[in-house]
């Protein structure tokens, strides 16, 4: 990821949290939806290593409603792969992994091209905010 | 109510639906928003009650409460189905009502239709634990690889609920159908315009085989 230059000449900072799904794992679901929700308020990318289930990631959305302020929190960006849908998963019945997954201030993170094996992201930097 | 009871009961419910024979499906109709969801709604109740359900618009989360039409009897080849439908407002992860400004709404109008929006989507979500099939309408123009369209499969793979993708807007030039049955092989995939009714008798005889 490339930082890019404000006009006044300033480098413009990108705070990232990289969250391991041992971490992940060992919260529940509320902790995890707070921890996820108070980083992207906090203007950060935050990055889960193993991601969320869909029911969780339904709760996720649920919640970032909830706590949407015109005045200041528009929602998030939530960014992964699309789930292994092989013919190998569906004869073994087997639920998708949950993916990598990014997840950003909505004013922030921006998905430019998205395949089943990847995910081109743009992060607007500090300031760069439309 | 947890998400995890709301799952078990909603399990439960459906499971003795099976047992004791299904002559009759909720089919909640869900997708993102400007997908054409409501579109598609007017189109099933105009055909089979010559009513329909509520307006549409260009702009996103015009329909921002859920909506239910009961008793819908569909019928094609000798075969019929009675239905409710419930539409549902777009699933999204973001709203900021600026953008509705972009529409030439006022601040006033774009921040109550926002906060409205925000209660929608909740609403929506929420409704999965009441429906027994889904038609999850996508829009061919668009990259079918979105979070939401991911998360909803993933919602209703995990409540093993039966859906139909509607392909919808094939009537438009550029629309890639073909896309979303690349995007979603394990999904049976009818592609359709809802605006024109251009494939609707397809639709209603997946909806036969599958949902019945």
């Amino acid at each position: 990821m490339t930082d890019k230059k404000k006009d006044d000449g300033a480098i413009g900072e990108i705070e990232m949290t990289l969250i391991s799904s041992r971490h992940l794992n060992g919260l529940t679901l509320p902790e995890k939806i707070r921890l996820i929700i108070d980083g992207v308020k906090d203007n950060k990318i935050v990055i889960l290593e193993q991601g969320l289930s869909p029911t969780e990631e339904s709760q996720l959305i649920e919640s970032t409603m909830v706590e949407i302020d015109p005045n200041a929190f528009s929602g998030l960006e939530i960014e992964s792969y699309a789930p292994d849908s092989s013919w190998f998963h569906r004869i073994l019945r087997r639920r998708p992994r949950a993916q990598m997954t990014i997840i950003g201030p909505a004013k922030k993170l921006r998905a430019i091209k998205k395949d089943r094996d990847m995910l081109d992201a743009v992060v607007l930097a500090t300031g760069e905010e439309q | 109510m947890g998400w995890a009871t709301r799952l078990r009961r909603s399990s439960l419910r459906r499971w003795l639906r099976r047992v004791f024979g299904k002559r009759h499906a909720r089919i909640g109709i869900y997708g993102p928003t400007n997908s054409g969801k409501t579109t598609l709604a007017n189109r099933i109740a105009r055909d089979w009650t010559g009513e329909v359900m509520g307006p549409t618009s260009e702009i996103p989360h015009e329909t921002r409460r859920v909506r239910r039409k009961s008793n819908i009897s569909v019928q094609t080849n000798g075969a019929s189905l009675n239905i409710d439908i419930v539409d549902t407002p777009g699933i999204a992860t973001k709203i900021d009502y600026r953008d509705f400004m972009g529409y030439g709404m006022n601040k006033k109008d774009s921040r109550r239709r926002a906060k409205e929006a925000t209660e929608g989507v909740i609403e929506s979500i929420r409704w999965l634990d009441d429906i027994d099939c889904v038609l999850l309408v996508m829009d061919s123009l668009q990259d079918p690889f979105t979070q939401v369209n991911i998360t909803i499969l993933g919602n209703l793979e995990a409540r093993k609920l039966p859906v139909l993708i509607v392909a919808n807007k094939v009537d438009l030039p550029d629309s890639s159908p073909s896309a979303i049955r690349e995007a979603f092989p394990q999904h049976p995939v009818v592609p359709m315009s809802a605006l024109t009714g251009a494939n609707v008798d397809k639709l209603y005889g997946a909806m036969i085989e599958h949902f019945r």
